[in-house]
């Protein structure tokens, strides 16, 4: 059960203020909700980019909690590492505390869905006890916004521009959540900063489950994607509603969506939000846009239809 | 190597695989992740039969490539454990990038690296490509002729990376099959023994101590990269008379002496010949031939090239007329191998410096046999003779 707002109110900034993010950027929050989750000790690791970056210019820290960071592409191992340490010196009585510690890596979508994915699926294979957090931005956003397997189709970014023959990104978004489930994992989520009672209850459940747990954190960026800082949750919310970024969950193996919008918006609602997508409004990329649509609906269907399978008697 | 105490009775018959998972069980690490890849697969494989029966209180992490097997490593020694991995060519190619940010971030790992050739083409056979490629990457670097000295040197290893002012990772070397997969006599010590001289781990600043938080592997710009960079620099500097400490106080529990290098009948010597690992073996043989022939030919055989030991080299070589300089990876410089370069750098002070020559040799585990290293004395007692040094780079055992 997620503590309410007011006690939560109380809680030690785990990530302090100061840290050098943008206003109006996604990470720190994502961060901020996923350490208030639990009361227990956590130790973090960190994969390079904003986060990272923003969070740990030597020889300041925002970071209240014991950190790590090495590389790019290594987090989930490098936790691992972390947390095989753990369980060793626990067992051989090197350390008394009764506490148990929890440990939890946090990437972007770069270091996540294509450079860290073989690091991340070896540790999620191997079952440590640890939860890998994805802050899914949507691009490589410390490198200068260029697109990764985690950008939508039909996204301007640096190396997918729109040009005379381009209207952005080409390919569709890989489903990690997906690929993160069929590792047979005690736990898969997908939430989103504007709901935090959500994301915190997943977060939660990560930390307590039985072995390795992922989450995928939607994480807009005011720089890479366009638009006002004041307007990230609500375009966090037109994602949600619009079956864009769905809220669900894998707990051993069932599949549940936690929120379905009572009316399904048209994804063109959300991608009008952001100046990314602005050049699919103009004229001649309508069919991208009903390209974008089919996408949506068609994986929205899929989804409802694990939902239903996994909860067959 | 100095005489054995330790009667050859007390001796087992041991690869050299099985000389470092010996020492390896010995240590007893709190966690261990690995790889496989050969010829150094081996030593996992060993290791974790141990860690199968119960004889090591190791956490093993079986990774899924060698950049996690390094970075696990590096996160656990982050966290506060006693942590090593083992690899060879590949491996530790794939590690490159963790290398560099295990010895920056100042983790005192320690690695058995089983030399192999680096691809391509694809060979699995001795040279020493992997670890010459890995030269600068902030690891101290002891080579090892044999298996016993494998497994002295990994004992010692423990002590000198995580030596209070030192810090700093550090890999063994041995050559791949020739020693990792050869038979030999090897005496270990007991495990108390080893136990007391690495003694127990004090990690510095933990993950795991939650209460006194540190951030480890921060970003460093232009106004602190550098200090923390010449800090590493320092460190290094510190690491010879460390090691010399160390082996000495190794020698007391085994009564095997090292040294930065090893030098045989190389005090009255007017040729010689320096070489790194098994090569010294054949080398000395030949060194015995010449000997007893008349010739003044002596040998010098590399065990810590890094940091590299050049004011002592210097020292010891002043006196010798002419010196062949083998390498078993040639740089690509189109300058001669890693070794030759620095060597002669070291020699570049002296007053009356040597006449230097390379040759590369055995790469992809090409076989060195006794008449090809008395080529390289015939050669440098020609350079005697007449004064000229020849060729400066050569090729030992290559078709042409
Ligand atoms: C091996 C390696 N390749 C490339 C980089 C350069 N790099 C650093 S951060 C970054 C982008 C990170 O993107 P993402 O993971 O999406 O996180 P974000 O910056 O969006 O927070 C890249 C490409 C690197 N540090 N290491």
């Amino acid at each position: 059960m997620v503590a309410s707002l007011k006690e939560l109110a109380t809680r030690e900034d785990r990530l302090t203020s100061g840290h050098r993010a943008c206003a109006g950027c996604g990470f720190p929050i994502v961060i901020k909700m996923v350490l208030m989750s639990t009361d227990d000790p956590v130790v973090v690791a960190n994969a390079t980019g904003c986060a990272e970056v923003c969070t740990s210019i030597y020889p300041y820290t925002a970071w209240n909690v014991p950190w790590i960071h090495s590389a790019f592409e290594n987090t989930a191992a490098s936790l691992s590492g972390v947390e095989s340490a753990y369980r060793s010196l626990k067992k051989q009585g090197k350390i008394k505390d009764d506490r148990p510690i929890r440990f939890v890596a946090f990437g972007g979508d770069g270091g996540t869905y294509d450079i860290g994915l073989q690091a991340l699926s070896g540790a999620m294979e191997r079952g440590h006890q640890l939860m890998y957090v994805c802050y899914d931005n949507g691009a490589y956003m410390n490198t200068g916004i260029q697109r990764s397997s985690a950008t939508p189709i039909g996204a301007n970014t640096t190396t997918s521009p729109t040009g005379k023959k381009s209207f952005g990104k080409v390919q569709p978004r890989k489903d990690l959540a997906a690929i993160m489930a069929a590792h047979n994992i005690p736990y898969v989520g997908q939430a989103s900063i504007h709901n935090h009672r959500d994301l915190m209850t997943k977060a939660e459940k990560g930390f307590k489950c039985d072995g390795p747990a992922f989450l995928n954190v939607f994480a807009p960026c005011r720089l890479g994607w366009g638009f006002d800082p004041k307007n990230i949750l609500d375009i966090c919310k037109l994602a949600v509603d619009s079956c864009m970024w769905p809220l669900f969950e894998v707990e051993n193996g069932v599949w549940k969506v936690n929120y379905k919008p009572r009316t399904k918006i048209p994804v063109a609602d959300y991608l009008k939000t952001q100046t990314r997508f602005r050049h699919l409004f103009r004229p001649g990329n309508e069919e991208v846009l009903a390209q974008i649509q089919e996408d949506v609906d068609r994986r929205w269907e899929r989804l409802l239809e694990m939902e239903a399978i996994t909860n067959k008697k | 190597m100095a005489v054995n105490k330790q009667s050859a009775a007390e001796s087992q018959a041991m690869t050299g695989n099985e000389a470092l998972a010996e020492a390896m069980r010995q240590i007893n690490p709190d966690v261990v992740a690995a790889y496989p890849i050969t010829p150094a697969t081996e030593i996992v494989q060993i290791f974790s039969s141990f860690h199968a029966d119960g004889l090591v209180d190791t956490e093993l992490v079986l990774v899924e490539s060698e950049h996690s097997a390094m970075s696990a490593v590096i996160g656990a020694s982050a966290a506060g454990a006693r942590a090593m991995t083992a690899t060879s060519s590949q491996g530790l190619a794939l590690m490159h990038e963790m290398l560099y940010i295990a010895s920056g971030s100042r983790y005192p790992i320690v690695m058995p690296v089983v030399n192999r050739a680096l691809s391509a083409p694809l060979n699995i056979h001795c040279d020493h490509s992997d670890t010459m490629g890995s030269r600068d990457a902030g690891w101290v670097q002891i080579y090892s002729e044999n298996a016993q000295e494998g497994y002295d040197n990994v004992i010692q290893a423990i002590r000198i990376a995580e030596h209070n002012e030192v810090q700093v990772p550090v890999m063994v070397m041995i050559d791949g099959f020739i020693i990792s997969h050869g038979m030999e006599n090897v005496f270990t010590l007991d495990d108390q023994t080893v136990r007391s001289f690495i003694g127990p781990f004090k990690p510095r600043f933990p993950l795991l101590d939650v209460d006194n938080p540190v951030s480890v592997g921060p970003v460093d710009f232009t106004d602190f990269y550098f200090e923390h960079k010449r800090q590493h620099h320092e460190a290094m500097v510190k690491v010879k008379p460390v090691i010399l400490e160390i082996a000495e106080e190794y020698a007391k529990i085994s009564g095997r002496k090292y040294g930065l290098f090893e030098e045989y009948m190389l005090d009255d010597a007017e040729v010689a010949v320096v070489v790194i690992s098994s090569a010294a073996g054949t080398t000395r043989y030949v060194v015995d031939k010449l000997r007893r022939a008349g010739v003044k030919a002596g040998m010098l055989k590399l065990r810590v090239f890094r940091p590299f030991p050049a004011e002592e080299l210097a020292e010891a070589l002043q006196h010798v007329k002419a010196i062949a300089v083998m390498d078993r990876a040639d740089s690509l410089s189109a300058q001669g191998g890693p070794l030759f370069a620095e060597l002669r750098s070291a020699l570049f002070d002296l007053p009356k410096r040597p006449l230097t020559t390379n040759y590369i040799y055995g790469l992809g585990g090409r076989d060195v046999p006794v008449a090809d290293i008395e080529s390289v004395f015939n050669d440098l007692l020609t350079t005697v003779s007449t004064g000229v040094a020849g060729p400066k780079v050569r090729f030992l055992g290559v078709r042409e």
